[in-house]
């Protein structure tokens, strides 16, 4: 059934692609049905991590709701910066979008030779984030944050935290935590938030830095101390946010869309409102909660104000990373 | 009782329509250099979403395992790993189809991958959750010491001389800093090109450095790539089972080796045959012919890597933590259709486990008549295509798959010079594996030696870290074993050797 539909897909976006070449200027007033045939959806990622689960979600719903698919493709290497380096490159009339992170396109270009700047890239919505949280094993010493701050203010840097990568994420949610919390602790970077659970399980390391979505996928044997978002997490009735406990601290890792900076506005536009109409679907909404996400809707008309806000605290944890090398 | 009922499920119609389909598909796929397994799962994740839970993981289950084993073909027939697991492969497999001898190596290759999936599997299906304990022991440490056992073992394993092995592990170990580094994240050795961001794909540098060098062969010399058997004699099973019955102990113990490997993640299918093959090369009575067309050899890498399969699952299904890159598109298309691994998949949960346990070992099974069917044809097309042919199609599809892997057209451009300089470091006595295994093994090294000093470091003891746990003291060990044998095994037989020629004097 399926892939008689993939056909009939195949066979609609030709005859669609043979009537733009005859009929362009016909074509071009009726622009407001976009999308008229399968668009391509580019995750600047391997396959299996947490940006192509949200893009395998979204894709039975964009499908409902304009009757074309979206392709899923991967373009992985450099944490997503030979994907989104190449954006602009690409065709800029709406079939062709992709995937963005934060911190990613924020902190990538501030290091050297990441090949595009953060105002590069045309982000026409922000749907989700994975918030950061504090994961520890469930048979941990440490009950509370308490707890932890407390052993790592005995010695300091003797307590260890995994987490995935580098200037990452992780590495910024440890960095700006220990400057809330006047601690110093042991960052130890793994390949992966799949490499970084396995030294927490395996009891490598004493914490980890992850997300409400790995503690939600691995919920039988790490418990969060914390997460860093506006009010508890439903998956986590009893665990407090880093607000309550007097740390200001939200956010974790960001998922946005981008398109080539020479698609035309209206047809962003009508991108933008398609993705919010999936991230308004009650069914998507249960499915992207009870995975950890939280989801949140920077629109093409809010996404600018948000990014400049985005940019304006990594830059601070920025400038506090290269004052303490 | 009520777990068989559950596996018998993936006997209805349906899954097992599905495990042949993409038992069938795995294979072809994996044959061809390029197109790897986790890009087969991949492409049909969305496939399976109209599907129960268990009829999707057989499909995907089915195609994976057979991708691994299809990797074969290539390897004894082209020279060419299909996937990096197959490396070992070609040690022996390709020498084999050179004096005529493909068919045979074929259908070894056929048997073993079927023990090794079976061994996997079973190991899945009764002691997962205890094996999974196993990978949790493996911390950085243990992982950087386990990529130095993995080199050390590359360089005295591959023909020609051990300082050349050294040298071209060194070769692989420097492409592998190139990119962005995961520990540190610094830019390195990109000179500026955003498209070395990614640094070196190791499945582009498997394609250049295997491929290009056989192609440039195959265009440099008049005579035929293959000789043709005399007569025609169908796929040589009987001898193939008589071979694979000698070597009964060599199968068992590669399989167990390539499940115990397979469970640690990240390390997988190119270690678990390396392994496995250089204890086949020490324990055998025939330990000179190994690299020189060695039925056993065969044995140990197909066993080894197939048995990866059901391993590379066991941490996946309990722990959420993938064994392998398919496993994680596996562990993914999971996730999506609101499926939670750990306990809960061997109780709430356990019918779709099991069912699909069952479909992997029938999908096994299955590749026994599939796989001897197709390598069949494998065999006789590469065998009797004209050269004129067999050279432009091989090298269409080194292009295409080098460029599939992550639609980047420089990773192209890298397999070609890789290719190039491959070829010319081949002619000097260095040949590919080293240099391979190098590239996979590097970042594994690095990244364990970096995360143990750090550990080291918080706790005071970078020694203690890296020297004072009974796992890596273990690991040490035995790389200090295994490289000290062939300097041990030629120093004694050259004295027995003097023994003799004493005795015959007298």
């Amino acid at each position: 059934m399926r892939q008689r539909n993939t056909i009939h897909a195949c066979l609609k976006a030709a005859s669609a692609m043979a009537a733009a070449l005859l009929f362009s200027t016909t074509l071009q007033a009726q622009e407001s049905q976009f999308p008229e045939r399968d668009v391509q959806y580019i995750i600047p990622f391997g396959p299996g991590g947490e940006s192509d689960i949200s893009a395998r979600l979204q894709q039975k719903y964009f499908q409902q709701i304009t009757g074309n698919q979206l392709i899923i493709q991967y373009m992985a290497g450099g944490g997503g910066a030979v994907g989104w380096s190449q954006l602009n490159e690409m065709d800029g009339d709406g079939y062709t979008i992709m995937g963005t992170n934060l911190p990613h396109i924020i902190l990538q270009p501030m290091q050297q030779g990441a090949g595009y700047q953060t105002e590069d890239i045309k982000n026409f919505i922000f749907f989700h984030y994975s918030p950061d949280a504090l994961l520890v094993t469930n048979d941990s010493p440490y009950k509370t944050l308490d707890d932890f701050i407390a052993a790592a203010k005995k010695t300091p840097g003797a307590v260890t935290v995994s987490g995935s990568g580098t200037y990452s994420a992780n590495d910024i949610a440890n960095q700006r935590f220990e400057a809330l919390a006047d601690i110093t602790t042991t960052y130890i970077p793994f390949k992966g938030t799949g490499a970084s659970v396995a030294a927490l399980l395996g009891d490598q390391v004493q914490a980890e830095w992850g997300y409400t979505t790995t503690a939600a996928n691995h919920s039988d044997k790490m418990r969060p101390l914390a997460v860093a978002t506006d009010e508890r997490h439903p998956l986590f009735p009893d665990v407090p946010t880093f607000k309550e406990l007097g740390y200001d601290m939200t956010g974790g890792a960001y998922r946005g869309i981008a398109v080539p900076r020479s698609t035309p506005d209206d047809v962003t536009r009508e991108l933008s409102e398609i993705f919010s109409d999936i991230n308004a679907n009650p069914e998507f909404r249960k499915s992207m909660e009870a995975l950890g996400f939280v989801l949140i809707d920077e629109d093409v008309d809010q996404v600018e104000d948000f990014l400049a806000e985005q940019q304006r605290q990594y830059q601070r944890v920025a400038e506090r990373m290269d004052a303490g090398q | 009782m009520e777990t068989l009922g559950f596996m018998l499920a993936a006997l209805s119609p349906f899954n097992l329509l599905l495990a042949v389909a993409g038992v069938a598909a795995g294979i072809i796929i994996g044959s061809l250099p390029g197109l790897s397994a986790t890009m087969a799962v991949a492409v049909l994740v969305p496939v399976t979403f109209g599907m129960p839970t268990e009829s999707a993981l057989i499909l995907l289950g089915a195609i994976y395992t057979g991708a691994i084993y299809g990797g074969s073909y290539a390897a004894i027939l082209v020279n060419t790993p299909g996937t990096p697991s197959a490396i070992a492969t070609t040690f022996d497999g390709y020498p084999m189809a050179r004096r005529g001898d493909g068919d045979l190596a074929v259908t070894l290759s056929t048997l073993s991958s079927v023990i090794g999936g079976l061994v996997g599997g079973l190991a899945l299906f009764c002691l997962a959750p205890l094996l999974a304990l196993v990978a949790l022991k493996f911390g950085p440490v243990e992982y950087f010491w386990l990529a130095i056992f993995g080199l050390t073992l590359i360089s005295s394993l591959s023909e020609g001389s051990t300082l050349k092995g050294f040298i071209g592990a060194g070769i692989g170990l420097l492409l592998s800093t190139v990119g962005v580094a995961v520990v540190g994240g610094d830019t390195r050795y990109t000179f500026g090109s955003q498209f070395l961001l990614g640094g070196v794909e190791t499945i582009s540098a498997l394609i250049g450095l295997y491929c290009i060098p056989v192609l440039i062969e195959l265009v440099a010399t008049p005579s035929e790539h293959l000789k043709p058997p005399e007569a025609s004699r169908g796929v040589r099973f009987r001898e193939g089972v008589t071979l694979m019955f000698k070597g009964k102990w060599n199968a068992l113990r590669s399989a167990i080796i390539g499940t115990i490997v397979a469970i640690l993640p990240g390390a997988g299918g190119s270690i678990a045959s390396l392994v496995s093959y250089s204890e086949a090369r020490r324990a055998s009575p025939r330990s000179e012919q190994f690299g020189k067309g060695e039925p056993d050899g065969i044995i140990a890498t197909e066993t080894a890597n197939n048995a990866t399969v059901g391993g590379g699952f066991i941490p996946t299904f309990v722990l959420g933590i993938p064994g392998t890159p398919p496993d994680a598109v596996i562990l993914g298309a999971l996730l999506v259709q609101g499926f939670r691994t750990g306990p809960e998949m061997f109780t709430t949960n356990a019918s779709v486990t099991y069912t699909f346990m069952g479909g992997l070992l029938v999908a096994t099974v299955l590749m026994l008549p599939i796989g001897l069917l197709i390598g069949r044809y494998a065999f006789k097309s590469i065998v009797s295509v004209p050269k004129a042919i067999l050279v432009p199609t091989i090298a269409f599809m080194t292009v295409i798959g080098t460029y599939a892997i992550r639609n980047n057209p420089f990773d192209v451009v890298v397999m070609v010079v890789l290719g190039v300089a491959g070829w010319l470091l081949a002619r000097w006595g260095i040949k590919p594996s080293p240099i391979v295994l190098g590239l996979i093994l590097g970042p594994i090294a690095e990244q364990g030696f970096v995360q143990g000093y750090l550990m080291g470091n918080a706790t005071g003891s970078v020694a203690g870290v890296f020297f004072g746990r009974p796992l890596s003291l273990g690991i040490i060990a035995l790389t200090v074993l295994f490289a000290l044998y062939p300097l041990w095994s030629a120093r004694r037989k050259r004295t027995h050797g003097e023994v003799v020629a004493h005795e015959q004097s007298t």
